[in-house]
């Protein structure tokens, strides 16, 4: 009896038995982002399950990731399925309102240009000796866009996947704090100053129906292989802006986001194991992602100085900064450092067109980018 | 034989970064066309 009091006990302490210090080490980074979640609001949607799902995921012996652990259904349904990002971007569709970009469609651009710090990262993640859908996963992190971000990651480096979504989502909280240097940096004081008119009008609803129908179909042509990114933000447009479908629309941008976004955060979180997630490669990622976001924004705010060229000083650069997915807090950025500048300076709706612009040249650059690396053959076709 | 990684960077940075900025540019032409062929109506969108 004694022994199967002992046997009994053992049980009890075979968690602490088997914590190693990876585990010890992932259980505070899950506190922390718990903490930047909770305290600091920092993207608590995600936050808050990623970190619950890391410390979930290291404590030992519950092999919450084991072929019938929970976590692993979660992770095997929509992840490995690549279902949740494609259903978070049917809801973001639903929310956005792309009318400041087609009110003022050169803005498309600065949506481009927005998109640079995805490929140049991906230079530089190759300089580093990461292979080369490594590098594809790193890079994306420059399209400030969770959900890409997850997609091309879960498709083609499953194995980065906790690095890579921390980090864009991490940095895309980061924006206000990330971006204001660089745009001081770029300009100069008389730019920054630059008044801009009102914007172009208003857009009718006929255009507003046509604009995600063109999209799917010249993105869809140019990029077959984003067609599930694409399309899945276009439809989710289409449904707002048809406004015949009320309730598929409130439940996209609710119900369905929000089941969603959990169980993808808790998938998120139980990628990082201390075993796979603590080696100097994680660290590396988190850099490239900080550089790929900087060089977004100071390719974004270049194309707006050549703008401000072109247009005889009627642009003002700072709202190339807006060029990139993170919306619309980089819109925000941008009107609160022109008004830094000059009180009577209203750059939101000027600069929200660009961010539209950076939402829909985030998802495209992913599309462009895979379908490129397919007629590579780097990825199947 | 495998592409080496200078190239397959470069080819990366040349098509990717070319064919968002063509597409996008393409789009902001056929968005532009659409708004003057069906400009915005008040009492119609009202």
């Amino acid at each position: 009896m004694f022994e199967a009091i002992l046997n009994g006990l053992g049980g009890l302490l075979a968690g602490f038995q088997s914590l190693d210090w990876r585990s010890l080490v992932m259980l505070v980074v899950g506190s922390v982002l718990l903490y930047l979640g909770i305290k600091k609001d920092c993207e608590p949607l995600l936050l808050v399950p990623i970190g619950f799902g890391c410390l979930l995921v290291n404590i030992p012996v519950a092999d919450i990731m084991g072929k019938e652990g929970f976590l692993r259904v979660i992770y095997s349904m929509g992840v490995d399925t690549e279902l949740y990002p494609l259903l978070i971007f049917v809801g973001i569709g639903a929310m956005t309102d792309f009318s400041p970009v087609l009110a003022n469609p050169v803005t498309f651009l600065l949506g481009a240009a927005g998109q640079c710090g995805i490929f140049l990262t991906l230079l530089l993640a190759l300089g580093l000796g990461f292979d080369k859908l490594d590098a594809v996963s790193i890079g994306i992190i420059g399209a400030c866009d969770g959900p890409t971000a997850i997609y091309v990651t879960s498709k083609y480096a499953p194995h980065l996947l906790g690095a890579v979504s921390v980090a864009a989502y991490s940095y895309m909280s980061l924006v206000p704090v990330i971006q204001p240097p660089i745009m001081r940096m770029l300009t100069t004081d008389r730019e920054r100053k630059i008044v801009m008119g009102s914007v172009a009008g208003q857009v009718s609803k006929t255009t507003r129906i046509l604009f995600p129908l063109v999209m799917t179909v010249l993105g869809g042509l140019i990029a077959p292989k984003g067609l599930p990114l694409l399309g899945t933000i276009m439809l989710g447009n289409l449904m707002r802006e048809s406004g015949v479908v009320a309730r598929l629309t409130k439940a996209s941008e609710n119900e369905i986001a929000n089941i969603v976004t959990l169980f993808l955060g808790l998938s998120i979180g139980a990628t990082m194991a201390g075993g796979a997630f603590l080696n100097p490669k994680t660290l590396l990622i988190l850099g490239l992602g900080f550089v790929a976001i900087c060089l977004d924004t100071v390719c974004g705010v270049l194309l707006g100085k050549v703008m401000c060229f072109l247009s005889g000083g009627k642009v003002n650069p700072l709202i190339g900064a807006a060029g990139i997915s993170a919306f619309p807090m980089s819109a925000r950025v941008v009107q609160r450092e022109g008004q830094k500048y000059n009180k009577k300076n209203f750059l939101l709706m000027h600069a929200m067109g660009a961010n539209a612009g950076g939402q829909v040249g985030s998802v495209l650059a992913a599309a462009v980018m895979l379908s490129v690396l397919s007629g590579m053959g780097v990825i199947p076709h | 034989m495998e592409m080496d990684k200078v190239t397959f960077g470069i080819t990366m940075l040349i098509c990717g970064m070319g064919g968002t900025l063509l597409t996008l540019w393409i789009m902001s032409l056929i968005m532009g066309v659409l708004r003057k062929v069906f400009p915005y109506k008040e009492e119609k969108e009202n």
